[in-house]
């Protein structure tokens, strides 16, 4: 014969399924909350999402080249970028470039190539980074600036998050603290202060909607988390109304860009269904707990990191249920 | 709609061939039958080189109860008892025949007429396993398990209910719709035997609805056969899966291995199967022919044949319109499941339900990349493994972890390489998991 | 104070209480563990390469204090450490050990590239018993090395590696333990334990093909095609064919390089012979040649 034939086991055929797919399938997912930060903060949101972009992507393919020795180009399948737009989104307007530049480091390096690139790492990278930042530059992480400052970068005007009002309620215990906030209205569109990305709720949940039709993640976390906080948070505003109302809780802050991207990060998060949901409800509560108890006005990124770390226990006990199995009662 | 529960997933169906009715194929010029065409202990033969033989007469007689006779498919002179390489990619005894002619044993039945079970009352359930038996009848779907040992239900169970696999889940593969369209009474007077060899009084054939056709008529002339009832399921692959069928119309669920499907009252035949027993049983035609689908997307005229057994691969590849120029790959059954052929040459067995000629750019697999635990193949495993997690502990040699996340529970239908944005070949390392973990098993248990 | 001697006093009370329970655990579930085990570890590689057919050294060392009580060492040999180790392991069981030739993993198969033409393209996972699975794998030979490399990946050694030329492994007989995992994880048999011989010259088959003759030389040109000449040619009786397939027995071999003269397929390989160079100047006097080579062995 004067071809050899191929031989393979099977499945033959592949669904064309692919990590590209996924991941800028996320990117096409942030895009309504990329239009909605670059509508409210301007310039400053495109130069703090350029410049995190560009680190991450140059970082990872600098540590590949230069520190693993290693020929594969991993840029191109989009993780790099992914975690670049979603670090962007975890920062204020305003802050410095070498800032965004260390991030990207921690976040890539650490978070990232460390453990060994794509798949290993046990961390949400843009997290790890975020929280980095967060603890090393407290002041510039939460100093945020005003929406509509088209024009401003450093000088940015700055303002109160409706987080910050919020603890001040709970420190205060007066209830009255709180009609400072906007309205839900406001917070689901996006007329408040905060970082880039959790400006818009609505931005966020178109984004979420693109993803579950296109089958890159379930509803499993971020349906459970959504509902873990507004059940929690619920209880509290009826026990004393000096919590904020479950609604406003939901629309602020993190909650949604982390219950919608950051959560539902492959890597990450448990494999199985039910591991899912074990998972998501334990965001929720903990998130509740760090906004309500904690220090710091936002827990989102807390709760995520910490269950990041219990992924892989969630991984050994939560089995699917397997075929034909006799459940033990 | 009826379909199973547990994972699944959804290839492009790609049935190039369901309105090409099945046509006869050419005799060959030599036909070569391998004593490995059926599951369980290979056929012992009884002709030797320069011996006559006719179509149908019995090449090599079954050797214990796991196994089948090997029939002529043709008439001619014994020309040597060799090794090929046959479907399974190994080299197997066959027995060669060169073609003379084309002269039946005068035992067989050729007239067309249809006999149904009410013509013929003598017949007992041993009567019917004892003729299915001789004919060499095994699962034509694929897996080629003898035909008889499944009629026979081991003591201490007891079957309900008969279920006929038409389902065809495998994307391209055409030969039991056609089969289904153009024998229907057949089929359905093979149900009734069945019905009968086990001693049920409920038959039931489950269809995917991608073939309305076959189910309209099938529905429409199952009127006349009491107790038969044809079902119509969502298309998900791997329906055709037996247990994964039984799942979808029983609603039982076969517990892992070693139970078996008669362990929840089911008896699951192919739907060629069937046809193949109402010929044997009815007009005492041996299995030497079946119907295969030869496909592909750059194959002139995809087809559907009824084809001799021990017909070379290459000659229903002529009578197709050729080999394609970009052929890469050549797929003895679907492209799920299907094994690829090492060369043309390879003869049609029992167990051939097509022949897929997949272009060189389609069969190259895409470049292995880091595992990125989207856990899309938990989701698409119909077993509920974690493949992922199997294919690790493979690669690793780590069998009894491997054993412990029930690797043996494995059914090797690939959903979970199909969906992999990875593309990790998971399955490749699952199977040579599986296969070291089961002797590791037997070898235990013989202890 | 009086804070003080509370806290001393409970602390105090809670060390001796714990002492004592601890003291009774130790006696209540103390392991008696022959002490010549330790010893007999300490001396062993530590590599725990399972070569000896015990779980590990300790295992070993266990398994060889056990033969020794039962009056001999025979049959124990950890292939890592060798002759040199298991005089020491006698030494302190206070036991003679039985004298045995050190060994070496063989390649049995020189099916190369050039040799054994591919008849397929496999593309899939690259490991010999994933490739057995598919088929014969990607030569048309049933029966030799399927240069998957699942032996490379059990050496713990480093002793192994497919040389990209030919795709076979290739032994490195300085790192080679004879621990023998290659062996266990070959799927087809293809690797062999065989003394290293004298000066680590020895005769070999480098074939394991049981095809019949017209096979065996149809899909490799470098196969035994079980003609029988070199049995005839062997005047020790070492070599015995069997299922179309010579063998060449280590103990009865005497080198005297006869049957790699008869072989016509150049399947039976002189290993770290000195080359023959009367032979390749002047075939003729090749024969005068032969009895040297024996004395010498």
């Amino acid at each position: 014969m004067a071809k050899k034939l191929i031989v393979s086991l099977s499945p033959h055929i592949h669904g064309r399924d692919s990590v590209q797919r996924n991941m800028y399938g996320v990117c096409v997912a942030l895009i309504p909350a990329l239009l909605t930060s670059l509508y409210f903060f301007g310039i400053g949101a495109a130069v703090v999402l350029l410049a995190s972009v560009a680190a991450c992507v140059f970082f990872e393919w600098a540590i590949t080249r230069f520190i693993l020795k290693s020929d594969r180009l991993t840029i191109t399948d989009g993780s790099a970028v992914l975690t670049g737009l979603l670090l962007g989104f975890n920062l204020p307007s305003n802050l410095p470039v070498w800032i965004i530049i260390i991030g990207a480091l921690v976040a890539i390096g650490v978070g990232k190539m460390t453990f060994g690139g794509l798949g290993c790492n046990p961390f949400n990278p843009a997290l790890v980074g975020r929280v980095f930042l967060l603890v090393s530059f407290p002041v510039q992480m939460t100093t945020w600036p005003v929406p509509g400052q088209m024009g401003a970068y450093l000088d940015a005007e700055t303002a109160a998050t409706p987080l910050a009002v919020m603890k001040e309620a709970i420190k205060s215990g007066d209830a009255s603290v709180l009609q400072k906030l906007p309205d839900a209205i406001d917070l689901l569109v996006g007329q408040t202060g905060g970082c880039l990305g959790e400006v818009s709720a609505l931005a966020l949940l178109i984004g979420l909607a693109y993803m579950l039709a296109r089958r890159i993640v379930t509803w499993h976390i971020p349906v459970s988390i959504l509902l873990t906080v507004f059940v929690l948070s619920g209880l509290l505003h009826l026990y004393n109304p000096v919590y904020a109302s479950p609604v406003t809780v939901l629309l602020t802050g993190g909650l949604m860009l982390g219950a919608c991207f950051m959560a539902t990060d492959y890597v990450t998060s448990p494999m199985t269904p039910k591991g899912q949901v074990i998972y998501g409800v334990a965001i929720g509560f903990l998130t509740v707990v760090i906004r309500t108890f904690g220090a710091y006005p936002e827990g989102m990124s807390f709760a995520i990191l910490i269950m990041n770390a219990f992924t892989p226990l969630i991984n050994t006990y939560c089995k699917p249920k397997r075929f034909g199995e006799v459940v033990k009662k | 709609m009826k379909t199973f529960k547990i994972g699944g997933v959804h290839p492009s169906e790609n049935k190039f061939s369901a309105n090409a009715p099945i046509r006869k194929a050419g005799l060959p010029k030599q036909a070569v039958f391998s004593l490995y065409q059926h599951i369980g202990a290979p056929a012992k033969p009884v002709v030797a080189k320069g011996d006559v033989v006719k179509v149908g007469t019995v090449l090599a007689e079954a050797d214990g109860f796991v196994s089948v006779p090997v029939h002529s498919s043709v008439s001619g002179k014994v020309n040597k008892i060799d090794a090929v390489v046959d479907a399974s990619g190994y080299r197997r005894p066959a027995i060669f025949v060169d073609v003379e002619g084309d002269d039946w044993e005068e035992s067989i039945d050729r007239t067309p007429d249809l006999v149904t079970l009410a013509q013929r009352p003598d017949l007992t359930a041993e009567e019917i396993v004892k003729r299915v038996k001789a004919c060499g009848i095994v699962g034509m779907g694929g897996a080629t398990f003898p035909c008889h040992v499944k009629l026979t239900p081991p003591k201490g169970t007891k079957a309900e209910c008969v279920i006929i696999n038409a389902v065809e889940c495998e994307p391209y593969l055409t030969a039991d719709h056609r089969l289904m369209l153009e024998k229907p009474d057949e089929i359905l007077v093979g149900v009734t035997l069945i019905m009968k060899a086990v001693g049920v009084d409920k038959g039931y054939i489950g269809i995917e609805n991608n073939k309305p056709d076959a189910i309209a008529l099938l529905t429409e002339k199952a009127k006349a056969y009491p107790g038969i009832e044809v079902v119509p399921l969502r298309v998900k692959y791997p329906q055709g899966g037996e247990k994964q069928l039984i799942a979808a119309i029983t609603g039982r669920e076969v517990p892992a291995p070693p139970a078996l499907p008669i362990h929840v009252g089911a008896v699951v035949q192919n739907v060629g199967t069937t046809f193949a027993i109402y010929e044997a049983v009815m007009k005492s035609k041996p299995l030497f022919e079946r119907v295969i689908t030869v496909t592909g997307k750059d194959v002139k005229t995809p087809s559907n044949f009824l084809a001799r057994i021990g017909t070379p691969m290459a000659q229903l590849i002529e009578e197709c319109g050729g080999l394609p120029e970009a052929t890469g790959k050549v797929i003895g059954g679907g492209p799920m499941m299907g094994k690829a052929l090492m060369n043309l040459d390879v003869p049609v067995c029992k167990g051939s339900s097509g022949l897929l000629l997949m272009t060189e750019k389609e069969s190259r697999r895409g470049e292995p990349q880091p595992c990125i635990r989207c856990g899309k193949c938990v989701g698409a495993c119909p077993m509920g493994l974690e493949p992922y997690l199997l294919a690790t502990a493979s690669a690793l040699r780590k069998w009894d972890l491997a054993e412990e996340h029930d690797i043996t529970s494995c059914i090797e239908c690939g959903s979970c390489q199909y969906t992999c944005p990875s593309m990790r070949p998971m399955l490749d390392n699952i199977r040579m998991g599986k296969t070291t973990v089961m002797a590791l098993v037997r070898a235990r248990n013989a202890k | 104070m009086n804070v003080i001697w509370i806290a001393v006093i409970i602390l105090g009370a809670v060390g001796l209480v714990s002492a004592i329970m601890l003291y009774a655990a130790s006696k209540k579930f103390a392991v008696k563990e022959d002490e010549r085990i330790g010893q007999v570890a300490e001396v062993l590689p530590q590599a725990n390469c399972g070569g000896c057919g015990y779980p590990g050294c300790s295992g070993f060392a266990a398994a060889c204090v056990k033969a020794a009580d039962g009056g001999s060492l025979e049959g124990k040999l950890c292939p890592v450490g060798g002759q040199a180790v298991m005089e020491k392991v006698a030494g302190i069981l206070g036991m003679a050990v039985a004298a045995s030739e050190p060994k070496v993993a063989v390649v049995r198969c020189n099916g190369t590239c050039a040799n054994r033409p591919r008849v397929v393209d496999y593309d899939g996972v690259r490991s010999c018993r994933v490739q057995l699975l598919s088929g014969t794998g990607e030569t048309a030979c049933a029966f030799g090395c399927l240069g998957g490399g699942d032996c490379v990946a059990a050496c713990q050694f480093g002793a192994l590696s497919i040389n990209p030329e030919t795709g076979l492994p290739e032994v490195d007989e300085e790192r080679c333990t004879a621990c023998g995992a290659c062996v266990k994880t070959c799927p087809r048999r293809v690797i062999e334990l065989r003394p290293k011989g004298p000066k680590n010259r020895r005769m070999v088959v480098l074939c394991v093909n049981r095809d019949k003759g017209a096979v065996a030389n149809k899909v490799c040109k470098a196969s035994c095609i079980g003609c029988g000449k070199c049995v005839k040619a062997c005047a020790f009786e070492a070599i015995t064919l069997n299922n179309n397939l010579a063998y060449i027995d280590p103990e009865k071999c005497k080198m005297c390089r006869k049957c790699e003269e008869a072989c016509p397929k150049g399947a039976i390989h002189a290993v770290n012979f000195p080359p023959r160079k009367p032979k390749a100047e002047k075939p003729a006097t090749a024969a005068t040649g032969v009895p040297a080579e024996t004395k010498e062995a």
